[in-house]
């Protein structure tokens, strides 16, 4: 076999350890990662710096611990953003891993900022068939919800007086790692008109766009990407995604090499056989 | 009856949803809360089905000590051990519920799905190749999206503007094409189950 094939048919193992290495060496050097702000991650920016004190908003955390990574500092720096604002927040899960991940996001930042469950937010917890969740929040959020995650009656909470719908709300941002999303564009905004903005995994991102342009969702933050450029915007200390940044960007380097390295191979052999 | 019965309430139902979406009147929206407080209460009972389901199948493979029963037994001991730690010492951070949570359960799931940056990397580099013309069209355009999350320098501006324009035109053409025959087979499927003609439900065709 000449050197042009074996270009074309390296081992598994050792794309295997480049990308280990990728993941790994970044970790341990300091460097940062220049990042290009997009259209629609900065009009969910803007959106969440237009809110007022007392204003409210609802948070959808509705990602496994699979797409933490990704979705996580999104949740966290929105979430910090508002709580800093003085926003009301109404945290829901519609992912049955989901609680843990909006547990964690919401007892950390009501410590940070001293914020008090029923008052200055609600977590609602998680119920399932998110799409008749959706819709029933629509009516009313006591129809899925009539307790909070620790077991309170929302009815007794000063946070809930007044409250009925999406009507009460400023908008919906749904961080989603599937189908849900698609739920919160047809059932919430379709039907009950609410503003929604999303945040989605990187490879959902593509199938998210077209709802951008059609205005039924106000903007779109795609993957550990999306996470970045909203932390750039933000400003904020804890940036999680933008130092994952230069890991996802070796690792896009190494990946697009080997394609480079595999195409070389292909014409060059095709070439010789000519 | 026991077939026409079922296949009534079914109509009325599919009636009554797609009506009442377009009669605002207060009544209409009561019926639909008490509706949809009933789909709920249903769906749990689903979910306690499903339960039961996973415990007998469960369980029936530990008795009789079929291929791999060690799995069901840990699947059944994970299962009863998040109830009784949920159940005894609450669900909030910091008990041993969501430590579980935090210190099994995401590690697990948290590298299975890195695992796929690996996977990733060597079916990309063994199936990116510019055998024909529609191959290297998909190879340049996975490139310059994979290159749209690396910064170029002054390439980047340039390289954001391409990719931009891919996903939102090409990308966006061929995703409402796809949404609108989706939508479209709902509709019909939906059709189909109201007037009766899908029947696979009921465990007939």
């Amino acid at each position: 076999m000449g050197f042009y094939e074996r270009l074309m048919t390296l081992d598994r193992r050792v794309v295997y350890l480049a990308m280990a290495l990728a993941v790994a060496i970044p970790l341990f050097i300091p460097f940062g990662v220049p990042i290009y702000v997009t259209r629609e991650v900065k009009s969910v920016y803007d959106f969440v710096e237009s809110l007022e004190e007392g204003d409210r908003l609802l948070l959808a955390i509705d990602y496994d611990p699979n797409a933490m990574a990704e979705l996580h500092p999104m949740a966290l720096t929105i979430s910090r953003q508002c709580f800093a604002k003085g926003v009301k927040l109404f945290f829901v899960t519609l992912s049955q891993n989901a609680p843990g991940m909006c547990e964690q996001l919401v007892s950390k930042l009501s410590k940070e900022f001293n914020k008090k469950n029923g008052v200055d937010y609600v977590y609602f917890g998680y119920k399932p068939y998110p799409g008749l969740v959706i819709l029933s929040m629509g009516q009313n959020f006591r129809i899925s919800f009539p307790m909070d995650y620790y077991g309170t009656y929302v009815d007794s909470m000063p946070i809930m007086q007044g409250i009925r719908n999406y009507d009460d709300m400023k908008a919906v941002i749904a961080f989603e790692a599937g189908w849900v999303a698609d739920s919160w564009i047809r059932d919430a905004n379709g039907r009950y008109k609410i503003p929604v903005a999303l945040g989605v995994t990187g490879v959902m991102a593509a199938d998210y766009f077209p709802y951008v342009q059609s205005k039924q969702i106000f903007g779109l933050m795609g993957g550990l990407k999306g996470a970045s450029e909203y932390e750039t915007l933000a400003k904020q200390e804890e940036r999680i995604a933008s130092r994952g940044m230069k890991v996802q960007t070796i690792t896009h380097i190494v990946v697009i090499l080997f394609i480079i390295v595999g195409n070389i191979g292909f014409f060059m052999s095709k070439k010789k056989k000519i | 009856m026991r077939w026409q019965f079922p296949l009534l309430i079914v109509f009325l139902g599919g009636l009554f949803m797609a009506v009442q979406y377009f009669v605002p009147l207060e009544a209409s929206e009561r019926v639909y809360e008490y509706a949809l407080d009933w789909i709920i209460i249903v769906g749990v009972f689903a979910m306690c089905l499903g339960l039961w389901s996973l415990f007998r199948v469960s369980l029936a493979k530990i008795q009789t000590k079929a291929p791999a029963w060690g799995y069901n037994f840990i699947t059944l001991a994970g299962l009863f051990a998040m109830i009784i730690l949920g159940l005894t010492s609450g669900i909030e951070e910091g008990k041993p519920f969501m430590d579980s949570f935090w210190y099994i359960y995401t590690p697990i799931q948290s590298a299975m799905f890195a695992l796929l940056a690996f996977y990733v990397a060597s079916a990309a580099y063994r199936a990116f190749r510019a055998r024909t013309l529609i191959a290297t069209i998909l190879l340049v355009t996975a490139t310059i999206i994979m290159l749209r999350l690396i910064p170029l320098g002054p390439l980047s501006g340039v390289n954001q503007t391409v990719a931009s324009w891919i996903l939102t035109v090409p990308n966006m053409a061929a995703k409402r094409a796809i949404a609108m025959g989706i939508g479209l087979g709902g509709i019909a499927t939906a059709l189909k189950v109201v007037l009766g003609i899908e029947r696979t439900y009921m465990g007939k065709d």
